[in-house]
Protein backbone atom coordinates (compact mmCIF):
# COMPACT_ATOMS: atom_id res chain seq x y z
CA UNK A 1 0.00 0.00 0.00
CA UNK A 2 1.39 3.23 -1.32
CA UNK A 3 1.78 6.08 1.70
CA UNK A 4 -1.43 8.27 -0.13
CA UNK A 5 -3.33 4.94 0.26
CA UNK A 6 -2.68 4.62 3.65
CA UNK A 7 -3.22 8.75 4.34
CA UNK A 8 -7.04 8.07 2.23
CA UNK A 9 -7.58 5.07 4.51
CA UNK A 10 -6.54 7.05 7.91
CA UNK A 11 -8.76 10.05 7.26
CA UNK A 12 -11.80 7.88 6.52
CA UNK A 13 -11.06 6.09 9.75
CA UNK A 14 -11.02 9.64 11.46
CA UNK A 15 -13.86 11.41 9.54
CA UNK A 16 -16.16 7.66 9.69
CA UNK A 17 -15.85 7.75 13.45
CA UNK A 18 -17.30 11.22 13.00
CA UNK A 19 -19.98 10.98 11.04
CA UNK A 20 -21.56 7.66 12.54
CA UNK A 21 -21.17 9.10 16.14
CA UNK A 22 -22.91 12.60 14.43
CA UNK A 23 -25.34 10.38 13.24
CA UNK A 24 -26.21 8.15 16.59
CA UNK A 25 -26.07 12.13 18.27
CA UNK A 26 -28.71 13.82 15.75
CA UNK A 27 -31.14 10.75 16.45
CA UNK A 28 -31.80 12.81 19.75
CA UNK A 29 -33.24 15.53 18.25
CA UNK A 30 -36.68 16.10 19.41
CA UNK A 31 -36.17 13.29 21.98
CA UNK A 32 -33.82 14.85 24.63
CA UNK A 33 -34.53 14.34 27.90
CA UNK A 34 -34.63 17.91 28.74
CA UNK A 35 -34.58 21.19 25.64
CA UNK A 36 -31.12 22.01 27.27
CA UNK A 37 -29.61 18.32 26.54
CA UNK A 38 -31.13 17.98 23.30
CA UNK A 39 -29.57 21.40 22.11
CA UNK A 40 -26.53 20.12 23.55
CA UNK A 41 -26.45 16.71 21.56
CA UNK A 42 -27.56 18.51 18.44
CA UNK A 43 -24.32 20.85 19.08
CA UNK A 44 -22.41 17.96 19.37
CA UNK A 45 -23.36 16.29 16.31
CA UNK A 46 -22.76 19.53 14.11
CA UNK A 47 -19.20 19.97 15.62
CA UNK A 48 -18.77 16.31 14.76
CA UNK A 49 -20.12 16.43 11.26
CA UNK A 50 -17.79 19.53 10.53
CA UNK A 51 -14.98 17.71 11.32
CA UNK A 52 -16.32 15.27 9.69
CA UNK A 53 -16.36 17.37 6.42
CA UNK A 54 -13.01 18.53 6.74
CA UNK A 55 -11.32 14.85 6.55
CA UNK A 56 -13.74 13.88 3.74
CA UNK A 57 -13.00 16.52 1.82
CA UNK A 58 -9.61 16.17 2.03
CA UNK A 59 -9.49 12.44 1.65
CA UNK A 60 -11.05 12.70 -1.65
CA UNK A 61 -8.28 14.76 -2.26
CA UNK A 62 -5.58 12.73 -1.32
CA UNK A 63 -7.52 10.02 -3.34
CA UNK A 64 -7.59 12.00 -6.53
CA UNK A 65 -10.37 10.25 -8.09
CA UNK A 66 -12.70 13.67 -7.63
CA UNK A 67 -14.69 12.18 -4.87
CA UNK A 68 -16.52 14.97 -3.11
CA UNK A 69 -17.19 14.43 0.78
CA UNK A 70 -20.77 13.93 -0.22
CA UNK A 71 -19.97 10.97 -2.69
CA UNK A 72 -17.54 9.27 0.04
CA UNK A 73 -20.47 9.79 2.54
CA UNK A 74 -23.07 9.22 1.06
CA UNK A 75 -22.08 6.27 -1.74
CA UNK A 76 -19.79 4.34 0.16
CA UNK A 77 -21.49 0.36 1.00
CA UNK A 78 -21.08 -0.63 4.46
CA UNK A 79 -17.87 -2.49 3.84
CA UNK A 80 -16.31 0.27 2.89
CA UNK A 81 -17.07 2.32 6.16
CA UNK A 82 -14.11 1.95 8.66
CA UNK A 83 -15.38 3.72 11.78
CA UNK A 84 -15.18 1.86 15.22
CA UNK A 85 -17.62 -0.07 16.42
CA UNK A 86 -17.90 1.90 19.75
CA UNK A 87 -19.52 5.40 18.00
CA UNK A 88 -22.43 2.57 15.65
CA UNK A 89 -23.68 1.07 19.12
CA UNK A 90 -27.60 2.15 19.72
CA UNK A 91 -28.27 5.16 21.77
CA UNK A 92 -29.77 3.62 24.41
CA UNK A 93 -30.85 5.32 27.40
CA UNK A 94 -29.30 8.23 28.37
CA UNK A 95 -26.67 7.38 30.57
CA UNK A 96 -25.42 4.96 27.45
CA UNK A 97 -25.56 7.92 24.94
CA UNK A 98 -23.27 10.07 27.34
CA UNK A 99 -20.65 7.03 28.25
CA UNK A 100 -20.46 5.80 24.50
CA UNK A 101 -19.49 9.99 23.99
CA UNK A 102 -17.02 10.46 27.14
CA UNK A 103 -15.51 7.28 26.03
CA UNK A 104 -14.88 8.68 22.52
CA UNK A 105 -13.60 12.42 23.95
CA UNK A 106 -11.45 11.26 26.14
CA UNK A 107 -9.69 9.71 23.43
CA UNK A 108 -10.59 12.07 20.43
CA UNK A 109 -9.12 14.97 22.81
CA UNK A 110 -5.71 13.82 22.73
CA UNK A 111 -6.01 12.55 19.16
CA UNK A 112 -7.08 16.07 18.15
CA UNK A 113 -3.99 17.31 20.45
CA UNK A 114 -1.39 15.33 18.63
CA UNK A 115 -2.97 15.52 15.36
CA UNK A 116 -1.69 18.95 15.50
CA UNK A 117 1.94 18.17 15.44
CA UNK A 118 1.47 15.87 12.64
CA UNK A 119 3.89 16.37 9.50
CA UNK A 120 0.73 16.52 7.34
CA UNK A 121 -0.35 19.97 6.98
CA UNK A 122 -3.74 19.69 6.53
CA UNK A 123 -4.28 17.23 8.86
CA UNK A 124 -2.52 19.36 11.89
CA UNK A 125 -4.84 22.69 10.47
CA UNK A 126 -8.22 20.16 10.73
CA UNK A 127 -6.88 18.83 14.23
CA UNK A 128 -5.99 22.28 15.39
CA UNK A 129 -9.72 23.58 14.75
CA UNK A 130 -10.87 20.40 16.52
CA UNK A 131 -8.96 20.60 19.51
CA UNK A 132 -11.18 23.63 21.09
CA UNK A 133 -14.27 21.79 20.18
CA UNK A 134 -13.33 18.44 21.12
CA UNK A 135 -11.95 19.96 25.18
CA UNK A 136 -15.87 21.11 25.27
CA UNK A 137 -17.32 18.17 24.68
CA UNK A 138 -15.14 16.09 27.15
CA UNK A 139 -16.16 18.69 29.88
CA UNK A 140 -19.89 18.57 28.89
CA UNK A 141 -20.10 14.50 28.70
CA UNK A 142 -17.38 14.60 31.82
CA UNK A 143 -19.91 16.74 34.11
CA UNK A 144 -23.01 14.37 32.63
CA UNK A 145 -21.05 11.44 34.01
CA UNK A 146 -20.28 12.38 37.06
CA UNK A 147 -23.40 13.62 37.68
CA UNK A 148 -24.91 10.08 37.24
CA UNK A 149 -22.63 8.48 38.78
CA UNK A 150 -22.95 10.52 42.18
CA UNK A 151 -26.36 10.99 42.03
CA UNK A 152 -28.98 8.73 42.61
CA UNK A 153 -28.78 4.99 42.53
CA UNK A 154 -30.68 4.55 39.66
CA UNK A 155 -28.91 6.67 38.05
CA UNK A 156 -25.07 5.13 39.17
CA UNK A 157 -26.68 1.89 37.92
CA UNK A 158 -27.66 2.83 34.91
CA UNK A 159 -23.94 4.39 34.03
CA UNK A 160 -21.76 1.39 35.56
CA UNK A 161 -24.27 -0.51 33.06
CA UNK A 162 -23.48 1.77 30.55
CA UNK A 163 -19.67 1.38 31.31
CA UNK A 164 -19.63 -1.98 31.82
CA UNK A 165 -21.44 -2.51 28.38
CA UNK A 166 -19.50 0.22 26.22
CA UNK A 167 -16.11 -1.08 27.60
CA UNK A 168 -15.31 -4.07 25.42
CA UNK A 169 -15.48 -1.50 22.27
CA UNK A 170 -13.04 0.71 23.69
CA UNK A 171 -9.55 -1.80 22.52
CA UNK A 172 -10.39 -1.00 19.38
CA UNK A 173 -9.49 2.51 19.19
CA UNK A 174 -5.70 2.08 20.32
CA UNK A 175 -5.41 -0.74 17.83
CA UNK A 176 -1.85 -0.16 16.13
CA UNK A 177 -1.77 -2.40 12.62
CA UNK A 178 0.86 -1.86 9.63
CA UNK A 179 -0.93 0.63 7.82
CA UNK A 180 -0.93 3.00 11.10
CA UNK A 181 2.55 1.85 11.87
CA UNK A 182 3.71 3.38 8.69
CA UNK A 183 1.85 6.41 9.11
CA UNK A 184 3.45 6.89 12.67
CA UNK A 185 6.85 6.24 11.33
CA UNK A 186 6.03 8.90 8.65
CA UNK A 187 5.30 11.42 11.30
CA UNK A 188 1.76 11.73 9.95
CA UNK A 189 -0.19 9.83 12.83
CA UNK A 190 0.44 10.08 16.33
CA UNK A 191 1.62 7.04 18.46
CA UNK A 192 -1.53 5.21 20.14
CA UNK A 193 0.09 4.27 23.63
CA UNK A 194 0.34 7.99 24.05
CA UNK A 195 -3.37 8.65 23.36
CA UNK A 196 -4.21 5.86 25.36
CA UNK A 197 -2.45 7.15 28.36
CA UNK A 198 -3.68 10.20 28.01
CA UNK A 199 -7.78 8.57 27.74
CA UNK A 200 -6.47 6.11 30.89
CA UNK A 201 -5.77 9.38 33.15
CA UNK A 202 -9.21 10.94 31.95
CA UNK A 203 -10.72 7.85 32.73
CA UNK A 204 -9.46 7.41 35.65
CA UNK A 205 -10.31 10.98 36.77
CA UNK A 206 -13.99 11.16 35.63
CA UNK A 207 -14.43 7.74 37.09
CA UNK A 208 -13.29 8.31 40.29
CA UNK A 209 -15.42 11.50 41.06
CA UNK A 210 -18.13 10.13 39.80
CA UNK A 211 -17.48 6.90 42.11
CA UNK A 212 -17.97 4.17 39.72
CA UNK A 213 -15.91 1.54 38.52
CA UNK A 214 -13.12 0.79 35.63
CA UNK A 215 -14.42 -2.23 33.73
CA UNK A 216 -11.86 -4.86 33.52
CA UNK A 217 -10.52 -5.66 30.14
CA UNK A 218 -11.62 -8.07 28.67
CA UNK A 219 -12.87 -9.72 25.16
CA UNK A 220 -11.99 -6.43 22.92
CA UNK A 221 -14.75 -5.87 19.96
CA UNK A 222 -12.68 -5.63 16.62
CA UNK A 223 -13.52 -5.63 12.91
CA UNK A 224 -14.76 -1.88 12.23
CA UNK A 225 -11.56 -0.60 11.10
CA UNK A 226 -11.81 -3.21 8.17
CA UNK A 227 -15.17 -2.40 7.11
CA UNK A 228 -16.49 -5.58 9.44
CA UNK A 229 -19.34 -4.04 11.29
CA UNK A 230 -21.92 -5.06 13.81
CA UNK A 231 -25.54 -5.52 12.75
CA UNK A 232 -26.23 -2.03 13.62
CA UNK A 233 -24.63 -0.26 11.07
CA UNK A 234 -26.57 -1.27 7.80
CA UNK A 235 -29.45 0.64 9.75
CA UNK A 236 -27.60 3.58 9.64
CA UNK A 237 -26.51 3.93 6.42
CA UNK A 238 -30.10 3.01 5.36
CA UNK A 239 -31.53 5.76 6.91
CA UNK A 240 -28.45 7.83 6.56
CA UNK A 241 -27.84 7.46 2.31
CA UNK A 242 -31.46 7.20 1.60
CA UNK A 243 -31.95 10.29 -0.22
CA UNK A 244 -28.71 10.21 -1.78
CA UNK A 245 -29.98 6.27 -3.48
CA UNK A 246 -33.14 6.91 -4.19
CA UNK A 247 -32.69 10.31 -6.04
CA UNK A 248 -28.98 9.44 -7.20
CA UNK A 249 -27.16 13.62 -7.27
CA UNK A 250 -30.64 14.90 -5.22
CA UNK A 251 -29.84 18.46 -4.12
CA UNK A 252 -31.33 21.41 -2.42
CA UNK B 1 -26.54 49.42 -1.80
CA UNK B 2 -23.43 51.27 -2.21
CA UNK B 3 -22.16 51.15 -6.07
CA UNK B 4 -18.27 51.36 -6.12
CA UNK B 5 -17.05 54.09 -8.66
CA UNK B 6 -12.87 54.52 -9.11
CA UNK B 7 -10.74 51.83 -8.55
CA UNK B 8 -11.21 48.59 -6.06
CA UNK B 9 -8.87 49.07 -3.27
CA UNK B 10 -8.47 46.66 -0.26
CA UNK B 11 -10.08 49.65 1.93
CA UNK B 12 -13.37 49.55 -0.32
CA UNK B 13 -13.46 46.05 -0.44
CA UNK B 14 -13.25 46.62 3.55
CA UNK B 15 -16.22 49.22 3.81
CA UNK B 16 -18.37 46.80 1.84
CA UNK B 17 -17.92 43.90 4.40
CA UNK B 18 -19.04 45.52 7.15
CA UNK B 19 -22.57 45.51 5.66
CA UNK B 20 -22.30 41.81 5.72
CA UNK B 21 -23.71 40.60 8.74
CA UNK B 22 -23.04 37.36 10.61
CA UNK B 23 -26.59 35.87 9.58
CA UNK B 24 -27.02 34.30 13.10
CA UNK B 25 -25.92 37.47 15.36
CA UNK B 26 -27.34 40.12 13.05
CA UNK B 27 -26.00 42.37 15.31
CA UNK B 28 -21.86 42.22 14.14
CA UNK B 29 -20.30 42.37 10.80
CA UNK B 30 -18.01 39.31 9.60
CA UNK B 31 -15.36 41.86 10.08
CA UNK B 32 -15.76 42.67 13.43
CA UNK B 33 -16.28 38.54 13.74
CA UNK B 34 -12.69 38.20 13.02
CA UNK B 35 -13.54 35.82 10.06
CA UNK B 36 -12.04 37.61 7.44
CA UNK B 37 -8.30 36.80 7.49
CA UNK B 38 -7.73 38.73 4.74
CA UNK B 39 -8.72 40.40 1.25
CA UNK B 40 -6.54 40.82 -1.74
CA UNK B 41 -7.25 43.12 -4.55
CA UNK B 42 -5.45 42.23 -8.37
CA UNK B 43 -6.63 44.59 -10.65
CA UNK B 44 -10.62 43.98 -11.22
CA UNK B 45 -10.28 40.51 -8.94
CA UNK B 46 -11.14 40.19 -5.81
CA UNK B 47 -9.60 37.68 -3.50
CA UNK B 48 -11.62 37.10 0.39
CA UNK B 49 -10.51 34.61 2.60
CA UNK B 50 -12.31 33.69 5.58
CA UNK B 51 -12.06 31.12 8.77
CA UNK B 52 -14.86 28.72 9.95
CA UNK B 53 -15.84 29.80 13.76
CA UNK B 54 -17.00 26.32 14.21
CA UNK B 55 -16.02 23.49 11.90
CA UNK B 56 -20.12 22.57 11.56
CA UNK B 57 -21.35 25.80 11.65
CA UNK B 58 -23.66 26.57 8.60
CA UNK B 59 -23.97 30.24 9.01
CA UNK B 60 -20.63 29.77 7.06
CA UNK B 61 -21.78 29.10 3.51
CA UNK B 62 -24.51 32.25 4.12
CA UNK B 63 -21.62 34.41 5.15
CA UNK B 64 -20.03 33.22 1.92
CA UNK B 65 -22.60 33.64 -0.20
CA UNK B 66 -23.70 36.84 1.59
CA UNK B 67 -20.05 38.32 1.10
CA UNK B 68 -20.53 37.37 -2.93
CA UNK B 69 -23.79 39.28 -3.48
CA UNK B 70 -22.82 42.36 -1.25
CA UNK B 71 -19.36 42.30 -3.91
CA UNK B 72 -21.33 41.55 -7.14
CA UNK B 73 -24.28 44.12 -6.00
CA UNK B 74 -21.84 47.05 -5.71
CA UNK B 75 -20.36 45.74 -9.31
CA UNK B 76 -17.20 43.76 -8.88
CA UNK B 77 -17.79 41.37 -10.69
CA UNK B 78 -14.81 38.82 -10.40
CA UNK B 79 -15.43 37.83 -6.66
CA UNK B 80 -13.88 34.37 -4.76
CA UNK B 81 -14.11 33.94 -1.22
CA UNK B 82 -11.67 30.73 -0.22
CA UNK B 83 -12.13 29.05 3.01
CA UNK B 84 -9.12 28.59 5.11
CA UNK B 85 -8.59 26.30 8.89
CA UNK B 86 -5.50 27.40 9.38
CA UNK B 87 -4.75 29.66 11.87
CA UNK B 88 -7.85 27.94 13.88
CA UNK B 89 -10.59 31.17 14.21
CA UNK B 90 -10.42 32.53 18.32
CA UNK B 91 -12.88 34.55 20.00
CA UNK B 92 -10.29 36.95 20.65
CA UNK B 93 -10.26 38.11 16.81
CA UNK B 94 -13.83 39.57 17.60
CA UNK B 95 -13.22 43.34 17.61
CA UNK B 96 -13.60 45.40 20.70
CA UNK B 97 -16.32 47.10 18.95
CA UNK B 98 -17.73 43.61 17.99
CA UNK B 99 -17.99 42.59 21.70
CA UNK B 100 -19.53 46.05 22.10
CA UNK B 101 -22.00 45.19 19.65
CA UNK B 102 -22.74 41.92 21.04
CA UNK B 103 -23.43 42.90 24.90
CA UNK B 104 -25.45 45.59 23.33
CA UNK B 105 -27.50 43.19 21.43
CA UNK B 106 -27.91 41.34 24.45
CA UNK B 107 -25.52 38.34 24.45
CA UNK B 108 -22.57 38.30 26.60
CA UNK B 109 -19.22 38.53 24.89
CA UNK B 110 -16.58 36.06 25.33
CA UNK B 111 -13.80 36.19 27.81
CA UNK B 112 -10.56 36.72 26.48
CA UNK B 113 -8.58 33.42 25.80
CA UNK B 114 -5.56 34.19 27.96
CA UNK B 115 -8.36 34.23 30.80
CA UNK B 116 -6.73 31.90 33.59
CA UNK B 117 -10.16 31.10 34.50
CA UNK B 118 -10.32 29.94 30.85
CA UNK B 119 -6.90 28.22 30.79
CA UNK B 120 -7.63 26.16 33.77
CA UNK B 121 -11.35 25.32 32.37
CA UNK B 122 -13.30 27.18 34.54
CA UNK B 123 -16.14 28.83 34.64
CA UNK B 124 -16.00 32.64 33.89
CA UNK B 125 -17.39 35.47 35.89
CA UNK B 126 -19.98 36.56 32.89
CA UNK B 127 -21.73 39.71 33.45
CA UNK B 128 -25.68 39.80 32.19
CA UNK B 129 -26.18 41.97 29.35
CA UNK B 130 -28.99 43.24 30.77
CA UNK B 131 -28.73 44.30 33.97
CA UNK B 132 -25.07 44.27 33.68
CA UNK B 133 -24.92 41.94 37.57
CA UNK B 134 -22.58 39.62 37.98
CA UNK B 135 -24.65 37.17 39.82
CA UNK B 136 -25.03 34.94 37.05
CA UNK B 137 -24.92 30.81 36.35
CA UNK B 138 -24.17 28.48 33.13
CA UNK B 139 -27.65 26.46 32.47
CA UNK B 140 -26.23 24.65 29.68
CA UNK B 141 -22.62 24.59 28.52
CA UNK B 142 -24.86 24.73 24.72
CA UNK B 143 -27.14 27.18 23.24
CA UNK B 144 -29.26 28.00 20.21
CA UNK B 145 -26.15 28.22 17.95
CA UNK B 146 -22.75 26.48 17.54
CA UNK B 147 -20.91 29.20 19.05
CA UNK B 148 -23.14 29.90 22.25
CA UNK B 149 -23.88 28.53 25.49
CA UNK B 150 -26.97 29.66 27.79
CA UNK B 151 -26.61 31.71 30.98
CA UNK B 152 -28.99 33.13 33.37
CA UNK B 153 -29.40 35.87 35.57
CA UNK B 154 -29.90 35.75 39.46
CA UNK B 155 -30.29 39.24 39.84
CA UNK B 156 -32.72 39.72 37.06
CA UNK B 157 -33.94 36.80 36.41
CA UNK B 158 -33.56 36.97 32.63
CA UNK B 159 -32.07 33.86 30.66
CA UNK B 160 -29.21 35.41 28.19
CA UNK B 161 -27.02 33.71 25.47
CA UNK B 162 -23.09 33.82 26.01
CA UNK B 163 -20.76 33.57 23.69
CA UNK B 164 -18.45 30.78 23.97
CA UNK B 165 -14.67 31.43 24.51
CA UNK B 166 -12.52 29.49 22.38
Amino acid sequence: MSQQEALFTYCLRQADDLLILSHRLSEWCGHGPVLEEDIALTNRALDHIGEARNLLTYAGQVEGKGRTEDDLAFLRAERQFVNTKLVEQPNGDYAFTIVRSFLFDAYHLPLAEALTKSSDTQLAAIAGKAVKEAQYHLRHSSDWLKRFGDGTEESHRRAQAALDALWTFTGELFVQDDLHQGLVKAGIAPDLNAIKASFDATVDNVLAEATLKRPVDGFMASGGRQGKHGENMGFILAEMQYLQRAYPGAKW
Amino acid sequence: MVMLTGPITEARVRELLQNVKDPEVPAISVLELGVVRAVEVNDDKVLVTITPTYTGCPAMDVMKADIEKELHDAGIADVCVQQVLSPAWTTDWITTEGKAKLKAYGIAPPEHTTDIRALKGELPVVECPHCGSKDTGMISLFGSTACKALWKCNACLEPFDQFKCL
